[in-house]
């Protein structure tokens, strides 16, 4: 279903259907992360993937333009290239463990340790929480750090289009 | 056989996602289009990297409230999903830059396909050849 609803973002040159099937798209991604017990990364993928990223292609569309023009370059090249890209990319998973497998190489270092010192060192129970904001509290801080510059990146982009175009012009972000 | 094939087959899956995120970045003119296409490809990885947590039989690594863990339970890894759910916030903020690009560039170009950008850009540097060149005596 995933990868049907990618191929009709592939065929489909309304935007505003484009859009609307990559939120299609995140809500069923969020789906599958529930399935694999990732109920953390479901939740934020449902929120930020179908909702905030959704409304923020909505502004851009509003802005630019809803239609996409049919390209005149042969699409050939490029399949081709992702074919080949594929391929090696199938061939590098020969190596892997089968899926939900209790004794791949994952499950074996750090995971169960984080697992079983958490309810001590931490307290909070849900796991995933414990590691984000206290084993891991630099990469947070360093996801903050890069959230603060991207929005600085937004503001200066498009505070400039509000000095230059008519005060009434709608914002994206 | 079987079981390594039904093993394997969700990496194959994403694998096929990924690529056809890359051919919608790499094939499709219109810049909305491109990153729609990117965050395909960044949710496929993001799926491989969970399906690579999943333990079979196992439950979500949340522990019940009294803390009173029992033994027997299997909890998935909690280790994928904490780099993910870092990775889906930074995606979400390359995302909302490159839309802002966008409306950047349409406000520069008037347009947001890739070839009339192509276009555009060819005609300017064409004209000012000719300008200098002229100014120099001579062809560019």
């Amino acid at each position: 279903m995933l990868v049907a609803t990618a191929i009709a973002i592939a065929k489909m040159d309304r935007l505003f259907a484009v859009v609307m099937l990559s939120g299609v798209f995140s809500l069923l991604a969020a789906l599958l992360f529930v399935n694999m017990d990732a109920v953390d990364v479901a939740f934020t993928e449902a929120a930020v993937g179908a909702g905030i990223s959704t409304v923020l292609m909505l502004g851009t569309i509003a802005l630019t333009s809803r239609v996409e023009k049919p390209s005149t370059q042969s699409p050939l090249i490029p399949l081709a290239a992702c074919i080949v890209t594929g391929a090696a990319l199938i061939y590098g998973t020969l190596d892997m463990p089968n899926f939900g497998d209790p004794n791949a190489p994952v499950h074996t270092h750090v995971g169960p340790e984080y697992l079983e010192n958490s309810q001590h060192e931490i307290g909070v129970p849900n796991v995933v929480t414990a590691i984000l904001a206290s084993y891991r509290g630099y990469d947070t801080l360093g996801e903050t750090a890069v959230v603060f510059t991207a929005g600085i990146g937004v503001l200066l982009l498009i505070s400039g289009l509000r000095r230059r175009r008519d005060p009434d012009e709608e914002e994206d972000t | 056989m079987w079981e390594f094939i039904v093993g394997h087959l969700n990496y194959w899956l994403f694998c096929v996602l990924m690529m056809t995120g890359l051919y919608i970045v790499v094939a499709r003119g219109n810049l909305v289009k491109k990153i729609v296409g990117l965050n395909i490809f960044q949710t496929a990885v993001f799926m491989l990297y969970i399906s690579m947590g999943k333990i079979a039989g196992g439950t979500a690594p949340i522990f019940p409230t009294d803390m009173n863990v029992d033994p027997n339970v299997v909890y998935s890894n909690p280790l994928p999903h904490v780099l993910i759910l870092t990775a889906i916030v930074v995606g979400i903020a390359t995302t909302s830059l490159g839309l802002a690009l966008v409306v950047r560039i349409r406000e520069e170009y008037d347009t947001i396909e890739e070839e009339d950008i192509l276009h555009i850009e060819r005609d300017i540097v064409t004209a000012e050849n000719q300008s200098h060149g002229g100014a120099m005596g001579g062809r560019a």
